[in-house]
């Protein structure tokens, strides 16, 4: 199929309607917004589901009510709205039905602005509602890569009935780049026995979150932890770029990655032998691939469109094996690859 | 003959299905208690009065009345 | 025995109750509602293509007493849960079962959206003017003076507000097609109440748009009644200010009631 160009975040809503996404819901909110209007007019016509909500609360238990049927569903959103939409996650994660949710990042804290930023990393890795879940996260850092990885999201979530996460920024999602999409088909509605689609034929299906008997909650929350632990030992994805003789190992995802790929040719330029760690999944985390490059390079430099949050990760796949330098930005300000390049040269000369 | 049959095990004694017979007090509350010590309602119709309206088990929040007609 | 051959059973549990001894109060009104939803499921023959939806409540374990597919729903996001399943399934009839703490406060935005929409979905709207579960404090509904547990003083509405009207509010929505405050005190208000579930039923199978029973209820425990007191005091405290009637009937509400 030939190359589309294409806006970011059109890109992660077509690529969700190639994957089979039933329905959408979602509330406008910059730097995302692109991608409802897209769904608006692309899933009416599909005869597909599409509603705008009357807020993140709504549209999130939109998203709900339709994965409790087993439809593939979607919403998008960015950061503060992120945050609204907690509550219906946790809910989705302890009643195990697949759905998948962009957060198009934005500068925070509080309503912040419209830039890029990486700043609700450990919001999205390490649950951000309440109770012990951890959703799949994955972290493109190309439009065709949000295309590819929201593709895998519907894939993964029908596989663990678990919410995943596209941890995108104002960046990706306001770029364009040539893409290439997956054939249109017709949504698949394979065998889901759990869903909720009338009892016909069956005993009937209940789906609650709630569980007032101790032990019965228990074993829901180990049945989860051991879904977590199949993905762990199966879902970690990673990219490793000119790491083989790299002397700085750099360890950057999603946009913060891209600055740094140009970076690093700077540096190279410049003698400095550097290269990229990024990970895909952001969660699981891939700790045993990082520390094993890690380990190959003599000290290590964690970039992030934040104050420093991946980098708790990087420190604990490294621990105190090597020394690991941070260079971030917040607000929504963004380095240019230069800037990155003098942050490699510092942690180098810190030696 | 019309009749109603009490689940006492199902009644929770509260008494809703006491209020309601239009022939008067054919329903009234046990002097017994249930295995969960509330005190059920009982039927009492030794003039055959019950027309098997049903009113009492609509009134029933535990759905313990069964009527015969 | 001719007439014991002859005698056949006029009432007994519907089919789409389930068999068992429900967690409620005694004398609290939630479960003859059940029961009526269930005698309605039984009558539409809709047991295989229905899905409920629990509240936060008191009644966040209907799902264990009506016995159709259900989901429990965050507190007061069931309308927009609803929402979500009638859209990718507009063969099912889904229905939310919520209080009036879930549905009129946390959950008034998902509420009146979903309403505005016209959603083909319906809810059935339990109000006894307090929260249950959470030991008796004031809900939006709770009368101007009433004692709760946050109100110990009696609401007072220099303070605490008015409360909320919801079927006078749902029914100005251009999307709600049939909204209804009926009460469930006496087996007469009852019938009227199993009528008025099976219309907002049949308005959601037809496509009409948002249906809304509201059922003035009560709560022995949390008033600090008898059961039998407790449908006194709804009578003579709650009526006034919440009045049983149609709030909004649609044109194609009426003809689909006509032809049926």
């Amino acid at each position: 199929m030939a190359k589309v160009l294409m806006k970011g975040n059109e890109a992660i809503a077509e690529a969700a309607i190639r994957a089979g996404c039933e329905a959408y819901f979602g509330y406008p909110i910059t730097p995302q917004s692109e991608v409802l209007e897209y769904m608006s007019a692309r899933m009416p016509e599909l005869g597909r589901a599409f509603v705008q909500a009357e807020s993140e609360l709504g549209a999130v238990n939109m998203v709900y009510g339709a994965a409790c049927t087993g439809a593939r569903v979607m919403t998008t959103t960015s950061s503060p709205g992120f945050s609204l939409m907690q509550e219906g996650l946790s809910y989705i994660a302890c009643s195990e039905v697949p759905a998948v949710a962009v957060n198009v990042m934005r500068g925070g804290p509080g309503l912040g602005n419209i830039q890029p930023s990486q700043a609700d990393y450990f919001q999205m890795t390490k649950g951000g509602g309440h109770g012990d879940y951890s959703p799949i996260v994955l972290a493109p850092s190309t439009v065709q890569e949000a295309v590819d990885l929201v593709i895998l999201a519907f894939d993964l979530a029908d596989k663990y009935r678990q919410p995943v996460y596209i941890i995108a920024d104002g960046m990706l999602g306001q770029m364009m780049e040539p893409v290439e999409l997956p054939e249109l088909k017709p949504p698949q509605r394979p065998e889901r026995p759990w869903a909720l689609t009338g009892a016909k034929g069956r005993p009937r299906n209940i789906i609650t979150s709630l569980q007032l008997d101790p032990p019965t909650l228990e074993k829901v929350n180990l049945r989860l932890q051991e879904t977590y632990k199949r993905i762990r030992e199966n879902e970690q994805r990673y990219e490793e770029y000119m790491t083989d003789d790299a002397d700085l190992l750099v360890v950057a995802y999603g946009t913060a990655a891209r600055i740094v790929k140009t970076a690093i040719v700077k540096a190279r330029r410049d003698g400095l032998t550097a290269g990229l760690f990024r990970p895909i999944t952001v969660n699981p985390y891939p700790y045993d691939a990082l520390r094993r490059a890690a380990e190959k390079a003599k000290r290590l430099l964690v970039v992030e469109l934040s104050a420093g949050q991946m980098l708790e990760d990087v420190r604990l796949a490294v621990m105190d094996k090597r020394p690991i330098h941070f260079f971030g930005k917040m607000g929504g300000v963004v380095p240019m690859p230069e800037d990155v390049v003098d942050a490699m040269k510092k942690a180098m000369a810190e030696a | 003959m019309p009749r109603i049959v009490i689940d006492v095990e199902r009644c929770k004694g509260c008494g809703l299905c006491t209020q309601v017979c239009p022939k008067g007090d054919l329903v009234q509350m046990s002097d017994e208690f249930n295995s969960k010590g509330y005190r059920p309602s009982k039927f009492v119709d030794p003039e055959k009065k019950c027309i098997g309206c049903a009113f009492c088990a609509n009134m029933c929040p535990d759905v313990a009345i069964t009527v015969y007609r | 025995m001719s007439e014991a051959k002859e005698e056949k059973i006029v009432f007994q549990r519907p089919k789409a109750l389930c068999d068992v001894v429900t967690h409620y109060c005694p004398g609290c009104l939630h479960g003859v509602v059940h029961r009526v939803i269930a005698e309605v499921i039984d009558d539409l023959g809709i047991q295989e293509i229905t899905v409920g939806i629990a509240p936060v409540g008191c009644s966040v374990l209907a799902y264990n007493y009506i016995a159709t597919d259900f989901a429990e729903a965050a507190h007061g996001r069931a309308p927009a849960m609803a929402t979500g399943m009638k859209r990718v399934h507009p063969e099912l009839v889904v229905f939310t079962y919520q209080g009036d703490g879930d549905l009129a406060a946390i959950g008034t935005n998902e509420l009146i959206h979903a309403a505005t929409r016209g959603e083909n979905i319906t809810t059935i709207f339990i109000n006894n003017a307090i929260y249950g579960m959470t030991g008796g404090q004031m809900a939006p509904t709770t009368l101007p003076g009433q004692v709760t547990t946050s109100t110990p003083r009696g609401r007072d509405t220099k303070l605490a507000g008015f409360p909320v009207r919801v079927c006078e509010l749902v029914s100005t929505l251009e999307g709600s097609a049939y909204i209804v405050r009926r009460s469930a005190y006496n087996p007469s208000e009852i019938r009227k109440l199993k009528a008025a579930i099976k219309t907002a039923f049949q308005v959601q199978m037809a496509g009409l748009g948002y249906s809304l029973v509201e059922v003035v209820s009560n709560c022995p425990t949390n008033w600090g009644m008898t059961p039998l007191e407790s449908l006194k005091w709804l009578q003579e405290n709650m009526l006034a200010y919440y009045p049983l009637g149609d709030y909004k009937v649609k044109d194609s509400v009426k003809e689909l009631m006509a032809k049926k």
